[in-house]
């Protein structure tokens, strides 16, 4: 099976946000994989492991994602793609993202695609939707299970806390939530294998984009941290007398009740 | 500049999402003027289509189909497509629910268009439409413009205010047929999970656990002060994991990020990951036994102690008040 992962380099979700020049300051920042695609790597590992094939992982970045890819690779992936974009693109947004993967997956003819539900730092979930759309096949989101039997599918997927079951076929995009699985960590064989792997590293002009074809659709004028949240009131005296008082602030005070 | 803008409603066991009234607001600004329309989409959901009217939608437009009994992106887009089609829009807003989160990407690409996600509040400024949506999971904010093409948004649930009802208010409802079919998913089962009512994303009051609650048992107290509250249950990662609760009631970065008005946090202990998830909140009450407990930084009101203690002597006391009022 044709088997490829689309991954995201975040912040660690340790960090703490600061701005400098208008911008989020990566300076000294620690990275991370997306969460979120964390689990579609394993699910991918997976379902190699049981159907044959191979896993490529594919990030849309600068060289900084290297180091995502190989931990992507050490995993357990066999292929690592990075479509450095740094030099080519300035403004850029979820539709430049998802042209830009399309593009690149159009001529390999993918069984199966998977994605993160939800980028931690970007936040909108719609890569993976426009990338299957792009190229013409269907999608499930935030799925907690994935049963592949030949070419039939069945899926289920979180929706809101209650769980749909779908049935589908391959070729198939699906974008992974918390509970499909438990990603491994790399191994220290893992680790040593990974950097005998395959690393392509791919450019705009590679894939036969123009800056134009892929130009952004929406810009982000401002960035801000929200107001900072001052510590409360810690009440006093015994507990029954500070429940009474807490429901009196959250009427009065607060008037939240 | 007046522009007719679309805003999709959501029924949800049997009575439109709040959310719906909260598209047709957000559409209001974006239109500046011009007109909203309300689609309604489903299988028989043309009844629903007054409420939209008495909440400021100008027109409803209803797109029926069996096919379009459960949520499927490529029902949904065919009936959408249409609608788009008919009525030649210039914005389109949608609620960012798991329907809305679906079908939005999937749509946007059909149009050609951008599309600005998870929008907590739109102004007009000199001719410009500012959306701020949080980012990082709320850890910061981001304010975005449209540059080229449709004006296309999804809006949190809770965020934007809605018009007041008005029962004299009316429009023309229609309803436009359209064949939908080739689904290439197909919705075999729906397993429900939650319970009837309040989601977590839309909901006003919510009483959240963490390790502190020690047992699914446990979370028996922190649904009856929910109830009383007319509120939802959520928790933190460290309770999901230990398996007390479903990953759904996860509240966090990798979880759901809440702005309630009232957020009662219990034996949880303030992770950065937690708070980015509900530190947006109105009014947040922590309980916790441990005064050094990181969660009272973000608190406006703490108690000290132990939750099985605290947390039915507040149910008590809301009920005690519910009589009286
Ligand atoms: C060089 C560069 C410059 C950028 N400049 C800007 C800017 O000026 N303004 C701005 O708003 N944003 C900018 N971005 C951010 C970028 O446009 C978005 O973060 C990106 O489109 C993904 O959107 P999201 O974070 O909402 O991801 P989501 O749609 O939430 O991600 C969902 C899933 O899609 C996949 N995915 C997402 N992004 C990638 C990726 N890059 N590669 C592979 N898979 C991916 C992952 O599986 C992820 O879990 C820039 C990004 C790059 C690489
Ligand atoms: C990649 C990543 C993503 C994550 N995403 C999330 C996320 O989305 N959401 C999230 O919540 N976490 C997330 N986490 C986990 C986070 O780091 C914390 O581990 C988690 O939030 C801790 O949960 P907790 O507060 O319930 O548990 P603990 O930290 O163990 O805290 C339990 C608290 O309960 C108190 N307590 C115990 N008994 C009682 C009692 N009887 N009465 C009152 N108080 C009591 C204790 O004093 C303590 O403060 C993530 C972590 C990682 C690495």
């Amino acid at each position: 099976m044709n088997i490829f992962v689309l991954m995201k380099r975040t912040f660690d979700t340790e960090e703490k946000i600061t701005i400098v020049d208008g911008k989020v300051n990566e300076e000294g920042a620690e990275f991370i994989i997306n969460p979120y695609d964390e689990y579609a790597i394993e699910e991918a590992i997976q379902v190699r492991d049981k159907h044959g094939g191979e896993v490529t992982v594919v990030t849309v970045g600068n060289e900084d994602a290297e180091k995502e890819l190989r931990t992507a690779l050490a995993m357990g992936c066999d292929k690592a793609v990075l479509i450095n974009v740094e030099d080519d693109i300035e403004a850029h947004d979820q539709y430049t993202t998802a042209k830009i993967i399309a593009e690149y997956l159009k001529d390999k003819e993918p069984d199966l695609i998977l994605a993160g539900n939800v980028a931690i730092d970007g936040g909108s979930g719609q890569v993976g939707p426009r990338v299957a759309e792009l190229l013409g096949i269907p999608y499930v989101t935030t799925i907690t299970k994935l049963d592949i039997d030949g070419d039939k599918v069945t899926v289920v997927r979180d929706v809101e806390g209650d769980e749909v079951v779908i049935e589908t076929s391959l070729p198939l995009l699906v974008t992974a939530q918390q509970g499909l699985n438990e990603p491994r960590y790399p191994s220290l064989p893992g680790i040593m294998k990974a950097k005998k792997k395959p690393l392509e590293e791919l450019e705009l002009d590679d894939l036969d984009l123009e800056e134009e074809d892929v130009e952004a659709k929406t810009k982000t004028i401002e960035v801000f941290l929200p107001p900072k949240r001052e510590a409360g009131k810690i009440l006093e005296g015994d507990i029954a007398d500070q429940v009474k008082e807490l429901v009196r602030l959250l009427r009065s005070e607060a008037k939240v009740v | 500049m007046a522009r007719k803008v679309l805003a999709l409603a959501e029924i949800r066991d049997g009575s439109l999402r709040n959310v719906s009234f909260e598209t047709i607001a957000a559409a209001k600004t974006i239109a500046q003027g011009g007109e909203v329309v309300s689609v309604l989409v489903g299988e028989s959901v043309q009844s629903y289509a007054n409420e939209l009217l008495f909440h400021g939608a100008d027109r409803v437009v209803v797109v029926e189909h069996t096919n379009l009994k459960h949520y499927t992106s490529d029902g949904y887009s065919q009936a959408l497509m249409a609608v788009v089609d008919a009525e030649k829009p210039e914005g389109i807003v949608f609620g960012h629910t798991a329907l809305g989160k679906d079908l939005s990407p999937k749509l946007a690409i059909k149009l050609n268009s951008g599309l600005v996600s998870d929008v907590v509040s739109v102004e007009e400024a000199g001719g410009n439409l500012i959306f701020t949506r949080p980012i990082y999971s709320g850890k910061a904010f981001e304010k975005k413009i449209v540059t080229d093409g449709m004006i296309f948004v999804t809006v949190r649930p809770n965020n934007i205010q809605p018009l007041e009802r008005d029962e004299s208010r009316s429009g023309e409802v229609k309803a436009i047929s359209v064949d939908i079919k080739d689904l290439r998913t197909i919705v075999k089962e729906v397993v429900r999970k939650t319970a009837e009512g309040i989601d977590l994303s839309e909901a006003k009051v919510i009483v959240a656990g963490g390790r502190g609650v020690k047992s699914a048992e446990g979370f028996k107290p922190l649904q009856e002060l929910a109830e009383v509250l007319g509120g939802a249950v959520g928790a933190s990662r460290g309770a999901c994991d230990a398996g007390y609760c479903d990953y759904s009631l996860q509240i966090g970065q990798t979880g759901k990020v809440v702005t309630p008005d009232l957020y009662i946090a219990c034996g949880i202990s303030g992770a950065i990951q937690h708070l980015a998830g509900m530190s947006n909140s109105k009014v947040i009450v922590a309980i916790n036994k441990d005064p050094e407990a990181n969660i009272f930084k973000v608190a406006d009101y703490g108690i000290v102690g132990d939750l099985f203690e605290v947390v039915p002597l507040l149910t008590e006391e809301f009920k005690k008040l519910k009589v009286h009022s």
